[in-house]
């Protein structure tokens, strides 16, 4: 019989915990700064989100509600493991509604409805260095960040428009956090980047392969990069959900035949099936029938 | 010329553990002069220039700028920030091999544009319009704007690597053997545009070379250099016409006479 501890809450035992803890106080600190940190070995592969897992796993609580999506939807592989991960090793609440979490885990989406004071956003991100496509080695975007170089940001966007007539970043999108470091707002669509400005609540980013954890604190400002004579702007979508019928809001392509078919609907289900099941309907949402009710029943 | 020496070069030494890389060069620039080191392989030409530039440190002695503001200032004690600052606005490093200076993965007109990004400027259509007339101005179509230096002969590369380092108006710009690897004749061209405009534009420069031709054509003066040590210097014609250290005659007599 040994008496190593063979249970802990949420996963990660405690000194692991307080290392993470550290590097996030560290990175609230200094909005938008690369904290390293020990980054461990999870239950899952790299690139399914082992950052974004650790520091939950350190900030959650026994009273906390927890939220996953993937790509802003609560039910696809991702955000159902990482949702059923921490019921077992932590046995906490969980839900799909946005206003009762208290911790949401999200790769790719911030969800549609307004984040309030207290919630925390933790996003798994893959690539946390924003500069690394443009410049390879460590040590000189190390440099360039203290030495607050950021010209190079900017190449890219000249780029974009130079190939494209506009700037083409549609994801990844690089801000400024705080008027200081510029920030890789993990891959979320630019859409969502005027949601980080400001917000009350507090936005954690964990990268576990390369072993990166930074932070936005609430009501900080993040400013999207752009050129004077090409402002940045957020996608634009023709038609409304077809499901919920709302507007303004961030839209997958679903496609349905192989004739052309195809449906946009909201890429937030929470927000989705919250607006429908307060009367809204798109267009293509399948009315009830008597018959349809009756087979349900 | 003005009468205040733009870099001053006092009694500069690099050892490379106990081997000499360059020892006791001192010398003065003035403001619109090209100097042009010339010498061997290995005779210490580029360790002096690395010095010079701050991308080496050197042993001893002291390197001294005339910044804008009028100061002299110790580069070795400058700040990284400052020194960086210095490197992308009031100097120019155009490097022997294009690939070194340039970025190969963007377009011809990023490369161009990105000192001035780099210095604040956040409008596309100015950044583009002074990529353009900088293109012009080193003989790059304006068509090519939007290829990748990949694209471009070595001749293209190294005028496009010229025209990136002048967009932010340097007062100095150092030369590493800026012609080698180019044939005789893309050397020619590429000299006369490198003379031109550091007649336009008044630039001081220093020019790294072993090619006696170069020196003759480009520099006001020339430094010749031997194990490390500055042997002779003069004005480039007297040196060359009359070389006075055996060295410096040996060198002059080896050239080919067509």
């Amino acid at each position: 019989m040994n008496d190593l501890a063979t249970y802990n809450f949420a996963y990660l035992d405690e000194q692991t915990k307080r290392m993470i803890r550290r590097a996030i106080l560290k990175a609230i600190a200094i909005p938008g700064y690369q904290v390293p940190f020990a980054s461990r070995e999870m239950p899952m592969p790299y690139g399914w989100g082992t950052g974004g897992v650790q520091v939950t796993a350190s900030i959650l609580g026994p009273g906390d509600v927890l939220k996953v999506i993937d790509q802003g939807a609560d039910d696809t592989t991702n955000a159902v493991s990482i949702r059923a991960f921490f019921q077992k090793v932590a046995n906490v609440a969980v839900t799909t509604r946005t206003k009762e979490a208290t911790i949401i885990q999200t790769r790719h989406r911030i969800p549609e409805e307004t984040l309030k004071e207290g919630q925390t956003l933790v996003y798994q991100v893959p690539i946390p260095e924003p500069l690394r496509f443009l410049e390879p080695r460590e040590t000189e975007t190390r440099k360039m960040h203290a030495l607050e170089e950021y010209g190079l940001m900017h190449v890219k966007l000249y780029e974009d428009i130079a190939r494209n007539g506009h700037i083409a970043t549609t994801y990844a999108y690089p801000v400024k956090v705080e008027g200081r470091y510029v920030m890789d707002p993990s891959p979320t669509p630019k859409f969502d980047n005027p949601k980080m400005h400001m917000s009350e609540a507090l936005q954690l980013f964990g990268a576990g392969r390369e072993k990166r954890i930074y932070a936005v604190p609430p009501y900080t400002e993040v400013v999207s990069l752009d050129f004077e004579d090409h402002p940045f702007e957020i996608q634009k979508f023709d038609k409304p959900c077809a499901l919920c019928g709302a507007e303004n809001v961030y839209l997958d392509e679903v496609v349905l035949d192989d004739k052309g078919g195809r449906m946009f609907v909201c890429s937030d289900t929470d927000h989705c099936e919250d607006r429908r099941a307060h009367g809204h309907a798109g267009h293509m949402l399948a009315r009830p029938t008597p018959e349809s009710q009756e087979a349900a029943e | 010329m003005s009468a205040v020496p733009l870099l001053k070069v006092n009694d500069v030494s690099k050892f490379y553990g106990s081997r000499i890389g360059c020892r006791n060069a001192s010398f003065e620039l003035y403001p619109g002069e090209v100097l042009a080191i010339v010498g061997e392989s290995g005779s210490g030409k580029t360790t002096l220039l690395s010095c010079l530039s701050t991308r080496l440190m050197p042993t001893s002695g002291i390197v001294e700028y005339h910044m804008r503001d009028g100061q002299y200032r110790d580069l070795a004690r400058m700040a990284e920030a400052e020194r960086r600052f210095l490197m992308r606005t009031d100097w120019g490093f155009v490097h022997q091999n294009p690939a070194e200076g340039l970025r190969m993965t963007v377009s011809a007109g990023a490369n161009v544009g990105e000192r001035l990004m780099a210095v604040g400027d956040r409008h596309y259509g100015n950044i583009r319009a002074a990529a353009c007339d900088w293109l012009t101005r080193v003989e790059i179509d304006e068509d090519r704007i939007d290829d990748q230096p990949r694209a471009f002969s070595g001749g293209m590369r190294q005028r496009l690597q010229i025209a990136r380092n002048l967009v932010t108006s340097p007062r100095l710009v150092f030369m590493d053997e800026p012609t080698g690897g180019l044939d005789v004749s893309v050397q020619a061209r590429l000299l006369d545009l490198v003379r031109g405009l550091v007649h336009d534009l008044g630039l001081a420069a220093i020019i790294v070379t072993h090619d006696l031709a170069v020196a003759r054509l480009l520099s006001h003066r020339m430094m010749v250099m031997k194990d490390g040590a500055v042997i002779e210097q003069g004005l480039t014609d007297r040196v060359l016409d009359d070389p006075r250290e055996p060295y410096t005659q040996l060198l002059v007599s080896s050239i080919l006479q067509v």
